[in-house]
């Protein structure tokens, strides 16, 4: 069985990282690349000591503790292949990490599995992991001045897993007041609020900022619910079959 | 009654069977999803960068 859903995982993984890549071709990376040359005067991602956030605070006169990449010395992919090359290995280990948590839950939670439940867990997720969180710490180009990288990876770490198990108590629940449990879930992380940024001034030209969100949100949604119809559509396959 | 009783350790059985593997699956998935979207090292986070971004983890 674990066989089976790893083979499903892979195979999933492979068709996220292929359409996510090149979803993100077309709408996230020209903004990041675009929003890059406001930071420090350079495109280079390489050369521009691993993209230059202390000009870029500069710039803005805001004080980012997070915005630390070390010094020129550390590695970076070369702008161009080299970068897409990362960038898509990346979105193969996201796309493979997705599937194997979707699936996992599907196994765990017992009913049938399939392309048409795939996706609805994928929907469910893409809302837990990338539509709540976005709420309080929305997308945000190279260049945003934000709070501590720990503290926002924690409330998101929080909110996405609250967000999770909210959605799960409304869907599942058989009492209201597990419903009701499963709302206080979901609200919970926005009443304690995500860290803020010490400022809003950006490096770059705001309205980029609005139009990032959305192609963010877009990538998201297509990575979850690919995940979640393909992986249920193979392992429904591939469990038949052996 | 010895015919419900087998098919209630069945039903046990076959629970725990498949939570063993989804349990694996799970926690493989989320070592994946950590390595790609979270970690700290400076090269993994460059190699991974636009990737964080563009599904709106926490970067930087």
């Amino acid at each position: 069985m674990f066989r089976t859903i790893l083979f499903s995982a892979f195979g999933a993984g492979l068709a996220v990282c292929l359409l996510v890549t090149l979803v993100q071709t077309v709408t996230t990376e020209p903004l990041i690349l675009h929003a890059e040359e406001f930071e420090g005067g350079g495109h280079d991602h390489a050369a521009a000591a691993p993209h230059d956030h202390d000009a870029a605070a500069a710039a803005t006169d805001a004080s980012v503790v997070a915005h630390d990449h070390g010094d020129g010395s550390e590695w970076a992919p070369a702008d161009g292949a080299q970068r897409i090359a990362f960038t898509a290995l990346a979105n193969l280990v996201v796309g493979i990490g997705a599937s194997l948590i979707l699936l996992a839950l599907m196994v765990l939670r017992g009913a049938g599995i399939d392309a048409r439940r795939g996706v609805l867990w994928g929907g469910a997720a893409f809302v837990a992991v990338a539509l709540l969180p976005a709420l309080g710490l929305p997308p945000e180009l190279p260049g945003t001045p934000a709070a501590d990288l720990l503290d926002r990876q924690l409330w998101w770490l929080g909110t996405a897993l609250a967000s999770g198990a909210g959605i799960a108590l409304i869907a599942f629940g058989g009492h209201w007041a597990v419903k009701v449990a499963g709302l206080v879930l979901l609200v919970a992380p926005h009443a304690i609020g995500a860290p803020q940024p010490p400022s809003h001034d950006v490096a770059y030209p705001g309205a980029l900022a609005g139009e990032f969100v959305i192609a963010s949100l877009v990538v998201s949604g297509v990575l979850w619910t690919l995940a979640g119809a393909s992986v249920g559509w193979l392992y429904q396959r591939l469990s038949r079959t052996t | 009654m010895p015919v419900t009783q087998t098919a209630a350790q069945t039903v046990t059985l076959s629970r725990s069977n498949r939570a063993v593997p989804a349990l694996l699956a799970l926690i493989l998935g989320a070592g994946l999803i950590f390595t790609a979207g979270f970690a700290w090292p400076s090269a993994l986070h460059n190699a991974t960068h636009d990737t964080r971004h563009a599904l709106g983890l926490p970067c930087h």
